[in-house]
């Protein structure tokens, strides 16, 4: 539960991941992957916000409840990100745009 | 003379422990917090109130006779603020969750009893804040404030109006943060989720709903007030933004507060149909997993306000498939409230004539809404007074029935007085009608094309607009008589035992009015919810 | 928010310690899940006007210091560590390490304040605030200036958030030294760090979708 008590042993190598992280995404920015591109920046934010709640904030070893305080969270932000984005994304498709 | 402690004990109660302004405006009793809530909601209806009955005043006539066409828009503006965000939305949740839900859990306090009086402080300081820039002149954007009227063109007090809304958001954002907490981690031995009344469930999706959806809003009143105030235009289309983006965020928010209204409602209809039916709930794990449905669908929906904003038709056509799907678990509660009816022993005291009404008018309320979500019969009544008629009869009708019936019903045990029963059915009798009387001619009008937020209309429209001033004046009166004869009871009605209703429930199982700790042991629950049968077959204690 | 305020006696309406550890870590999490949904709507904003208009937001991305905001996010990263140490400290009851950890997390933290003051300053220099006085030599300046006015805003909001974390620092800071923070009631400091975690968090994202996208 809240208790746990996580060792500064893992919360360093936590503090590492994070930094050659934060290098690799800066790294990485430089580079064209193509459409790639939104895709490693991002994937590499959401890694680290793992890391960060996972172990920084004990997610790990939260209760059930905390769990899905987390997981909610994330759900309705997604709903409220992809909706919205859906309608601007086919807004197009009327005039012969639509990807399918 | 002297007392025995018991004695003692058993006349104190959470009213005559401490007295005084300070014991009152100091006090983390949650009890108490929704005597605070239930003054000033009260207050905010009644000043509601006022600004309808300057709408219907001016729509008895065809002309714009009694106000000028932009003090027109104030009214409604300032109506639907008022009525919104600062007495449907706290209303039933604030008021009696915040009365019931700790004693329904066998609990002796919310969990956070500074949070739940810091909400109150919060809540009336947006209210004064909504108050001030009334008399500075009110708001004409509608309560929806739009972009980019709201931002550019308007020309009254729509900054401090949006930081009201914002601030009052917080305070419904405390108690749901509350409730949330409260109904994990406070609940009685043996209380498990299964045994919980229909009316934790109700609050505890409408708590979902308040923390996911009223941030939101927050956000984007505080983007409204920079982009009107500093002139950084988010929505601004000059720079490329999009006013239908506000649109968007705006319905994120304030669809889900639909069932933000009108969930606590139908929480409360349940404990009321089982009570005076006398039966359990049919279908109790249904009802409760319709809760949720709804909490989670309502926020998959909200595009359906925008189907002719500019929104791309296929996201239109996916809200308005959408839309279909919340009607199921809506349905889901009607018809199990009617099957649980069927052989009860029913009684008709006020509560359950409430209920009764709240049945007919939500299904009439909640088809309509299936009406206005598909996209074709939108675009045709869209904006038009088909659509007020429908959320009138789900928010007045619907969440204001439910609110009257259980302030009805937990009355004796919130003021340890019985209402003259006489009184009660007869305003409960009045708001019936007097609502359908105000409210059904819109549909007609709607239907025929009259617009909403207009001051005047064309005369073939008279007739069923003066049906419609009629209806209001009956229910006003109905709104009315319980001000005064709940008032009248706290001094001379009689006193009420602690279960005036025969009623099964933790709630009734203690004091009325309860213990300054709601408990003097905490209970211990071994049976289900609306353990009627179970009840029958005790033996009779005198 | 939730019980930091709460004495170490346990509260009346709780049965032990346990039920009012777990209810305040719970009610701090259902806070953090609403300050998503509250950063969601500005994202969400980013989302969209990023679809309307990438060329703008490339520009506007390109006049950002990627330098700083790169500093900027290893400040943060370590603030949290030294946030995570103080939960440690008082978790084992390390009286004095609490305010120690707790002070490299306020002047980290300020740091990071320092440093966005001085980006913001900059701007205004380079007539990149929104307004009157915005300027860009760009077919594109309408578009650029959204894109500031969304950098103002994401990032306004997020330091706004550190400027309440850092004043709740400096009650912790005080407590923490007179003692205060105990095994059994270490959980206003894990409470505290969950909010200072997430105020990361949000940049976390912040920094790569405003400094790094389209910048190659």
């Amino acid at each position: 539960m809240s208790e746990h008590i996580v060792t500064p042993k893992t919360y360093l190598i936590i503090l590492a991941c994070l930094v050659i992280l934060t290098v690799t995404t800066v790294a990485a920015a430089f580079q064209d992957f193509g459409d790639l591109n939104n895709l490693i920046a991002v994937g590499i934010a959401v890694t680290k916000a793992a890391l960060v709640v996972l172990f920084f904030m004990h997610g790990k070893w939260g209760s059930r409840m905390v769990k899905l305080a987390i997981f909610g969270a994330g759900l309705w932000l997604v709903f409220l990100l992809m909706i919205t984005w859906f309608d601007y994304w086919s807004r197009g498709w009327m005039d012969g745009a639509m990807p399918f | 003379m002297t007392r025995t402690l018991a004695e003692l004990k058993s006349k104190a109660n959470y009213l005559n422990v401490a007295f005084g302004a300070k014991s009152w405006l100091l006090t983390k009793d949650h009890k108490r917090i929704a005597i605070l809530y239930l003054i000033s909601v009260t207050t905010f209806f009644l000043v509601g109130g006022i600004f309808a009955g300057v709408i219907r005043l001016e729509l008895m006539t065809p002309a714009g006779d009694l106000v000028q066409p932009d003090v027109y828009n104030r009214m409604f503006t300032m109506h639907g603020i008022i009525m919104i965000f600062f007495f449907l939305i706290p209303a039933i949740p604030a008021v009696l969750g915040n009365f019931i839900l700790p004693l329904m859990l066998g609990a002796k306090d919310l969990a956070f009893p500074r949070i739940n009086l810091a909400s109150w402080y919060v809540y009336m300081a947006g209210g004064i804040l909504g108050v001030y820039s009334l008399i500075q002149g009110g708001v004409d954007t509608g309560w929806t404030f739009y972009v980019p009227f709201s931002t550019t063109y308007s020309n009254t007090g729509v900054t401090l109006v949006a930081i009201a809304a914002f601030i009052v958001g917080f305070s419904s954002i405390m108690t749901a943060l509350n409730f949330i907490v409260t109904t994990h981690r406070m609940r009685a031995p043996g209380l498990t989720w299964f045994r919980l009344p229909l009316m934790v469930w109700a609050l505890y999706a409408t708590s979902v709903i308040i923390m996911l959806a009223t941030p939101v809003l927050a956000i984007t009143l505080v983007m409204l007030a920079l982009e009107r105030s500093l002139h950084i235009g988010i929505f601004d289309p000059a720079l490329g933004g999009d006013p239908v983006l506000f649109q968007h965020l705006f319905w994120f928010y304030s669809h889900p507060a639909v069932y933000i209204m009108i969930l606590p409602a139908m929480g409360v209809i349940s404990e009321l149909i089982a009570a005076f039916a006398r039966k359990r709930i049919f279908g109790y794990s249904f009802v409760a997993f319709s809760s949720m449905a709804i909490a989670v669908l309502g926020f998959l929906v909200w595009g359906h306000h925008m189907f002719v904003s500019g929104q791309s038709i296929y996201a239109g056509t996916v809200f308005s498939i959408l839309t279909m799907l919340v009607a199921i678990p809506s349905a889901v509660k009607v018809f199990n409230w009617t099957a649980t009816l069927y052989q009860g022993a029913v009684s008709y005291q006020t509560p359950m004539l409430y209920a009764l009404g709240f049945i007919g008018l939500f299904t009439i309320g909640g088809l309509t809404g299936i009406f206005l979500g598909t996209m074709g019969l939108d675009t045709h009544v869209h904006d038009t007074y088909f659509v007020v008629a429908h959320f009138h009869y789900v928010m007045v009708g619907g969440t204001i029935m439910g609110y009257l019936g259980g302030l009805h019903y937990w009355w004796p045990k919130i003021s340890g007085r019985l209402y003259p029963e006489f009184w009660a059915k007869l305003s409960a009798l009045l708001v019936f009608v007097g609502f359908n009387l105000t409210f059904f001619p819109q549909f007609i009008v709607g239907y025929l094309g009259m617009p909403r937020r207009y001051h005047a209309y064309p005369p073939e429209f008279q007739v069923l607009n003066v049906l419609s001033t009629a209806g209001a004046t009956i229910l006003g009166v109905g709104y009315l008589l319980p001000v005064i004869y709940l008032v009248w009871s706290m001094r001379y009605g009689r006193k009420a035992p602690a279960n005036p209703w025969g009623a099964v429930g933790l709630e009734w199982e203690t004091g009325s009015p309860p213990p300054q700790y709601n408990f003097h042991e905490t209970p211990v629950v071994d049976h289900e919810a609306y353990d009627y049968h179970h009840e029958a077959e005790k033996p009779k204690v005198a | 928010m939730s019980a930091t305020g709460e004495t170490t006696a346990l509260q009346h309406h709780f049965d032990s310690m346990e039920q009012q550890r777990d209810t305040s870590t719970l009610g701090m999490w259902t806070f953090v899940a609403q300050e998503v949904m509250f950063f969601g709507g500005l994202f969400t904003a980013y989302l969209v006007y990023r679809v309307l208009h990438p060329k703008a937001f490339e520009i506007g991305s390109a006049h950002l210091d990627i330098w700083l905001g790169g500093i900027n996010t290893a400040v943060l990263i370590a603030s949290s560590f030294t946030m995570a140490m103080a939960v440690w400290a008082a978790q084992t009851g390390r009286r004095k390490q609490i305010g120690h950890f707790l002070v490299a997390t306020l002047i980290l933290g300020s740091v990071f304040l320092g440093i966005k003051a001085y980006e913001y300053n900059h701007k205004w220099h380079e007539h990149l605030v929104p307004g009157s006085h915005f300027a860009l030599d760009s077919p594109y300046e309408d578009n650029v200036e959204l894109f500031f006015c969304l950098y103002f805003a994401m990032t306004g909001m997020h330091a706004l958030h550190m400027v309440i974390g850092v004043g709740l620092l400096l009650w912790f800071i005080v407590k923490a030294y007179k003692g205060r923070f105990t095994p059994e009631y270490s959980h206003p400091v894990e409470i505290f760090g969950l909010y200072w975690h997430f105020v990361d968090i949000v940049w976390i994202f912040l920094f790569p979708l405003l400094y790094l996208l389209g910048r190659h």
